[in-house]
């Protein structure tokens, strides 16, 4: 699958956010989960590519699909996998962070794939142990193979990324999922306008080169995707909008609104849907989704991570 | 025979106006002379092209004792204190159990006699526990040595409360120090803003420093009482002050020397040494709080010393404790900010570090200002430092006397740097 690239040399042992990487880097990466993918439609879905290697699963925070994606992308890589998952901070459990990530590196673990509740902790842990460190999500910082797996989507289904006009929508101040899409939709020439109530929308996050509309309506006629974040029932008591009815009524994709849009518009959703929320059944099922091909799209992307940074690392 | 001559330095003193080449004799403990040498001494310092000023007060130090002795004890935060050139710091009372109580200001004043370095005040708490609920027994701490009174960590959230220790504390005349952050808008990591929204990280609105500050102009005017402004951050800020000042509240504020030299965009690598309470704001604040201290809206420079231990600062970001320290590369930090950017010059900064918090912790059984602390006054303790404005030298934390190393300095090269420390006569640091 490298020869194809031979004149690029993949060089990060890392991935800890789409920050760090190039244009060129993520684009790398997208090309490489295209090979990758073809992984999956054999009747053997194996290849020895991780064969030997250790990948430590290290779930600080709770996640089903995303652990499940790793665990099985390592395990078609042929790498054996150790699972360690933990609720609540280091501080309460009397153990830190990074003793727990040094204990378990001690048993010989090549790649650590994180997800933890603190912005910024993969970086630390990058900073501090010598195994690869991939990000599956920290705090409200970044989730760089959930905006990789989106924007490969986004490349397979219509054709490029440069040029196109993508919609963000919902809770963009405690989504991580979005600011790792408007950082990789920027560095591949996308233009990013994020959607929601300035309770859920930073006006500061216009210095990540994004726009801001607080009118969905607005946007619906000239955006090729729209991309519907989960919205968080938690954030009622904390008054960051009145009611989940008013959230949906102002911010939710429905039939009539779908209407308005491209007749190729992209409808994409990280999951877990609130299904009559931010979505209605008929938009997420109809022929503009492209949620469960994100899905299976997420296992090739995250193969080719897995695989780059080891490569890396050697 | 005297025991210290301090001959042909620049001598500094704010208090007299004074700025010349002389002489500083030192005897039995005080200044017996400045001007010409009074007779032959002991030990003669040879101070040429060097200032000599008032020992440097720095009112704003986390001791951490009681309670976490393992990051800074009152003996390691004085040897700390001497070789940054402070002759007298002022303990904060946020230790384990806090400083509310009389027998915990002796406590604090009996461990800084003991280490017999800088001179330690204590400050006492203006509620008990901190809690902001019910006032602390002022009036025993300030007979038994306390200079102020802060719940330094917290701002005091309640109106009334505030508004009953201004009062209180006006009959006293002793300053109320405020660590100035409406708690509602409190409980975020670093500055709110475009770098805090890119991290993913929650902010601390610089509207919670505003407003917990305009509501207290208000009240210190109501009151006539002498409010004190502790590590000012916000643009904003800084205009109440000016505001307030210029209708005759009786306002003092300080600025410490993260919020002159650093801005928010250090947080960006998540390394928990930058995150400080309250926090590194913007450049447009960095610029606002200099220009403040530059035309005297801001009076005094004060580290915000605070000491945390290596585990702690080895936390996540968002878990980590709060603070940095700077006590022993203060001066040279200073000078980075004011005096290499052409903003002030010698003689005001050291204003700002002698005199003017020694006129904020000034108390009724205090000598008069100019007279006591923070002048060269004939007669007062012979509490003096030598600075050598020209010296280059690197920070290396390694070498630091403090306990801790949350000092997010390491390596930076400055100008400045105090080489003598003298209190109460005796000389407590050379370098």
């Amino acid at each position: 699958m490298t020869e194809i690239h031979d004149e690029f040399v993949w060089k990060q042992k890392h991935l800890v956010g789409l920050d760090e990487l190039s244009a060129g880097e993520i684009t790398y990466i997208l090309d490489t989960a295209e090979s990758f993918r073809e992984v999956s439609t054999r009747s053997i879905k194996k290849v020895p590519a991780l064969r030997g290697k250790v990948v430590g699963l290290l779930f600080f925070e709770d996640s089903t699909r995303t652990r499940m994606s790793f665990e099985l992308a390592a395990s078609r890589l042929s790498a054996d996998t150790v699972l360690f998952t933990s609720k609540g901070s280091s501080v309460t459990k009397g153990e830190t962070t990074l003793d727990t990530v040094r204990n378990i590196e001690a048993m010989g673990v090549d790649i650590f794939v994180v997800r933890h509740g603190s912005s910024g902790a993969p970086h630390m842990l990058a900073d501090k142990v010598s195994a690869s460190i991939i990000n599956a999500g920290d705090g409200s910082h970044e989730h760089p193979t959930q905006a990789l797996l989106d924007i490969f989507t986004i490349r397979r289904r219509l054709g490029t990324v440069a040029g196109l006009r993508v919609a963000i929508v919902g809770d963009i101040a405690h989504s991580r999922v979005a600011r790792s899409n408007i950082i990789g939709l920027r560095k591949l020439g996308a233009e990013v306008v994020v959607v929601g109530p300035p309770t859920l929308v930073p006006a500061a996050i216009t210095a990540m080169g994004c726009e801001i509309s607080h009118s969905l309506d607005d946007v619906l006629a000239e955006v090729d995707v729209i991309n519907m974040l989960r919205i968080q029932f938690e954030r009622f008591g904390s008054n960051l909008f009145p009611s989940v009815r008013e959230y949906s009524r102002l911010y939710g994709l429905d039939a009539e609104r779908l209407h308005k849009c491209k007749k190729n518009v992209l409808i994409m959703h990280p999951g877990p849907i609130n299904r009559g929320v931010e979505i209605t059944s008929e938009v997420a099922d109809g022929p503009n989704n492209c949620i469960l091909q994100q899905v299976s799209n997420g296992l090739a992307v995250r193969m080719a991570v897995l695989y780059l940074v080891s490569q890396a690392a050697e | 025979m005297n025991d210290i001559l301090i001959q042909n330095g620049r001598v500094i003193d704010p208090a007299s106006g004074a700025d010349e080449i002389a002489d500083i004799t030192i005897a039995k403990g005080k200044i017996v002379k400045v001007g010409k040498a009074a007779g032959k001494a002991k030990e003669v310092i040879d101070a040429t092209g060097r200032i000599v000023c008032p020992g440097l007060i720095d009112i704003h130090v986390h001791c951490r004792e009681p309670g976490h002795e393992e990051e800074e004890t009152i003996a390691t935060a004085v040897a700390g204190a001497v070789a940054g050139g402070f002759t007298t710091i002022c303990a904060m009372p946020n230790t384990h159990p806090p400083l509310d109580n009389e027998t915990a200001v002796q406590y604090v004043l009996q461990r800084g006699a003991e280490a017999g370095l800088s001179r330690v005040l204590p400050v006492g708490c203006i509620t008990k526990a901190r809690e902001g609920a019910e006032l602390s027994e002022m009036g025993m701490m300030l007979e038994a040595g306390a200079v102020a009174f802060s719940d330094d960590g917290d701002g005091v959230a309640s109106t009334a409360v505030m508004y009953r220790a201004l009062q209180y504390a006006g009959m006293l005349d002793v300053a109320l120090m405020q660590h100035c952050q409406d708690p509602d808008l409190a409980g975020g990591a670093m500055n709110s803003g475009a770098v805090a929204v890119r991290l993913g990280m929650r902010g601390i609105a610089a509207a919670g420093e505003e407003l917990m500050l305009q509501r207290d102009l208000v009240l210190a005017e109501r009151t006539g009482a002498r409010y004190h402004v502790q590590h000012v951050s916000a643009a904003w800020s800084v205009e109440l002050i000016r505001q307030a000042r210029a209708r005759g509240v009786r306002v003092t504020a300080e600025a410490a020397p993260h919020h002159l030299l650093l801005t928010d965009a250090a947080c960006a690598g998540f390394d928990p040494v930058y995150k400080v309470n309250p926090p590194l704001r913007r450049a447009a604040d960095v610029e606002a709080v200099r220009a403040g201290v530059a035309d005297g809206t801001i009076d005094c420079l004060a580290t915000d010393h605070a000491p945390q231990s290596v585990e702690e600062k080895e936390l996540e970001f968002a878990l980590a404790p709060f603070g940095m320290i700077s006590l022993e590369c203060a001066v040279g930090l200073y000078a980075k900010a004011m005096i290499d950017t052409g903003l002030l010059d010698w003689p005001d900064l050291i204003t700002k570090m002698t005199v003017n918090p020694a006129a904020v912790i000034r108390g009724p059984s205090r000598p008069a200002a100019g007279t006591g602390p923070g002048s060269l006054a004939v007669g007062a303790e012979a509490d003096v430092t030598i600075i050598d404005p020209k010296k280059r030298w690197t920070v290396r934390t390694e070498k630091f006397r403090s306990k801790s190393r949350n000092c997010p300095y390491e390596g930076w090269k400055l100008k400045g740097k105090p080489v003598a420390t003298i209190v109460g006569g005796q000389v407590k640091y050379s370098d």
